[in-house]
């Protein structure tokens, strides 16, 4: 793969983060590069999904900096994040259940619509103009992830790996910069984990997205990632290229357990 | 076999986003309205217009406002008759203060007091959720009857506390007769029916409902709660005070802070559940079904059974026949009677075929 990797996008610096006593992360550091894929690996409960949620505004670190594009970013609410261009899914589905899959992906869109609710209540004029000028953008990346034929089905009725898929398509939808997946792979079987890895692949390069990436499946993160973070306990153990990782002796005592 | 779709293709987005997209659909719901806004009001007699087609529309418009708020933004709302007290109040004061003010303004303004009071009692659900803002709103209800009883200046000081709303006049026209009072209020609620449903199905009813379904994902998408919140809460309040101005001025005629109690409220929420919660056919259906039931168990009961229970009897009968319906229907069809309708217009399509 010759994906060429760009400035650092997102620097983060000694953020810690504690729950009461509990610490979840604890003087992590590592950057992101833009249009790379970044892995964060390490065992459950290393504290991967906290890091996301610090990334985009859920989680507010009692320490540390976050750069953002050169910028130090400030506390940050999550609908500032998305105004950023950062986009996710997560680990557990959460789709809107109610809505149906076109529903669900227009709400990706959301930030970029600018008619307001008394346009919406009127609608003909320029509510349906927007609507039907978003529809075609989200019909191309329902066309992207080949699901078209489930368009107007309620999420709730799709079985599990198709909502992950139109979870990563309510994502894209937003055209963001840097996408967080928080294991998109989990649950699925050997050729709808193929499928994913081809869509996440395609999406970085087709439209250069920056991706972070939590995963479990070792054999997925080592063929796709550009870089990798491990994480162990919330500490950072290890850093660098896939092949580094793999053969650094901290990163196999923490997965595998030291020699005793 | 009913509905004969085939050769109907769409060919835009636009067709695609239609409320109606099959032309049997909107034929049949041209010539719905045509009969409910033309055929009704010539045809029905005194009885019909007034006590049961008036209050089933004036209904159906504070059910959408609660299914606006409960249905679609998912904020449980025990304060419905509140917002509908401040609306008919509000509405007789500007017209009884402000010199000329024209009916439908102060319907307008009517929804935007009512709309002011909303997004006030709606600030708790920014914090709390579920039965807990049910609670909040709750508080809602009786602050706002209290307030209207203690202080006489919202009822011009009328020593029993009851007010009799003004003639209506629009235009020079006086709305007198119950067909005139029926075409107005079937004016106003189809035309803000409309707008209800041009709401939820556009970019602010996908923010509600996804505040709803995951409020976490609403947030990491760009969307504001507090915004998105409080916009439910003042539409819907707008929709429920509109309805308690034409409950005072077109249905009743005299209104008292009372009879907004939570009774009122319980019996708006019966109808968005029964009828489909989130949905706007739905509150029409629940509205009618609310109100007619009783009416036709009123007429059955003493049919089927004559004397022969004594009164007391026969009217606690039909209170157990009604709550037993209820519960009949919640077990058959728990999202209401628009789920019942849209699964027999599925049906439709494909009968007498099997598939």
């Amino acid at each position: 793969m010759a994906r060429q990797s760009g400035d650092v996008i997102v620097d983060l610096r000694n953020i810690s983060l504690r729950f009461g006593g509990v610490k979840a992360l604890t003087d992590i550091s590592f950057d992101v590069r833009e249009h790379e894929i970044r892995s964060i690996i390490g065992p459950n409960g290393a504290g991967k999904s906290s890091m996301l949620n610090v990334i985009n505004g859920v989680y507010h670190p009692q320490e540390g900096q976050i750069h953002f594009r050169g910028q130090l970013r400030r506390r940050m609410e999550p609908h500032h994040a998305a105004e950023q261009g950062i986009a996710r899914t997560f680990q557990n589905i959460a789709l809107f259940k109610g809505m149906t899959v076109l529903d669900n992906i227009m709400t990706g869109r959301a930030l970029k619509m600018r008619c307001n609710f008394l346009q919406h209540a009127f609608y003909w004029g320029a509510a349906q103009r927007e609507e039907t000028a978003h529809r075609l953008k989200v019909e191309e990346i329902i066309e992207f992830l080949e699901i078209q034929s489930i368009r107007k089905t309620p999420v709730g009725r799709l079985p599990y790996g198709l909502q992950k898929r139109v979870e990563l398509a309510r994502a894209l939808a937003a055209e963001p910069h840097i996408l967080l997946l928080d294991e998109p792979m989990a649950g699925m079987n050997v050729e709808e984990k193929q499928d994913m890895c081809r869509f996440i692949l395609d999406v970085n390069d087709h439209y250069g997205t920056t991706i972070v990436l939590i995963e479990h499946d070792m054999g997925v993160v080592m063929d796709i990632s550009d870089r990798v973070v491990v994480l162990d306990y919330g500490r950072k153990i290890g850093d660098g290229l896939p092949d580094e990782v793999k053969n650094d002796p901290d990163v196999i005592r923490a997965y595998l357990g030291g020699a005793h | 076999m009913l509905y004969r779709e085939a050769g109907q293709f769409k060919s835009s987005y636009a067709e695609d986003g239609r409320i109606f997209p099959i032309r049997q659909d909107r034929i049949g719901f041209a010539l719905l309205m045509l009969a409910f806004g033309v055929v009704v009001p010539l045809l029905a007699n005194e009885y019909w217009l007034k006590a049961i087609l008036t209050p089933v529309l004036i209904f159906s418009l504070a059910a959408i406002g609660l299914n606006i708020l409960t249905g679609y933004a998912g904020q449980l709302s025990l304060g419905s008759a509140a917002f509908m007290a401040v609306g008919a109040f509000a509405a007789y004061n500007f017209i009884l203060r402000v010199d000329g003010m024209p009916f439908l303004l102060a319907l307008a303004l009517a929804g935007l007091a009512a709309a002011l009071v909303g997004v006030l009692f709606g600030l708790p659900s920014l914090r709390i959720k579920g039965f807990y803002l049910a609670v909040a709103t709750l508080a809602a209800q009786f602050f706002i009857v209290w307030v209207l009883v203690k202080f006489p200046w919202f009822s011009n000081h009328s020593s029993s506390g009851v007010v009799t709303a003004q003639e209506v006049r629009i235009l020079g026209y006086a709305f007198v007769s119950p067909e005139a009072k029926y075409v107005l209020t079937f004016a106003v609620v189809a035309v803000l029916a409309l707008a209800a449903k041009n709401l939820v199905r556009s970019a602010t009813g996908r923010a509600w409902m996804a505040v709803r379904d995951m409020d976490v994902a609403a947030q990491v998408i760009g969307f504001r709660l507090m915004r998105t919140k409080l916009l439910a809460f003042a539409v819907s309040s707008f929709y429920c005070g509109v309805a308690g101005a034409l409950y005072a001025y077109t249905y009743i005629g005299t209104v008292e802070p009372e009879g907004f109690n939570l009774d009122l409220s319980f019996k708006i929420l019966f109808m968005i559940i029964i009828g489909g919660v989130g949905s706007i056919l739905g509150a029409f259906l629940g509205a009618a079904f609310i109100v007619l039931l009783p009416i036709l168990l009123d007429n059955l009961v003493p049919a089927l059974f004559g004397d022969a229970l004594g009164a007391g009897f026969a009217s606690n009968l039909q209170l157990i026949i009604f709550g037993g319906l209820i519960i009949f229907f919640l077990i058959v069809e728990p999202h209401g009677l628009a789920r019942l309708w849209q699964i027999a217009k599925e049906k439709l399509r494909l009968w007498p075929f099997p598939h």
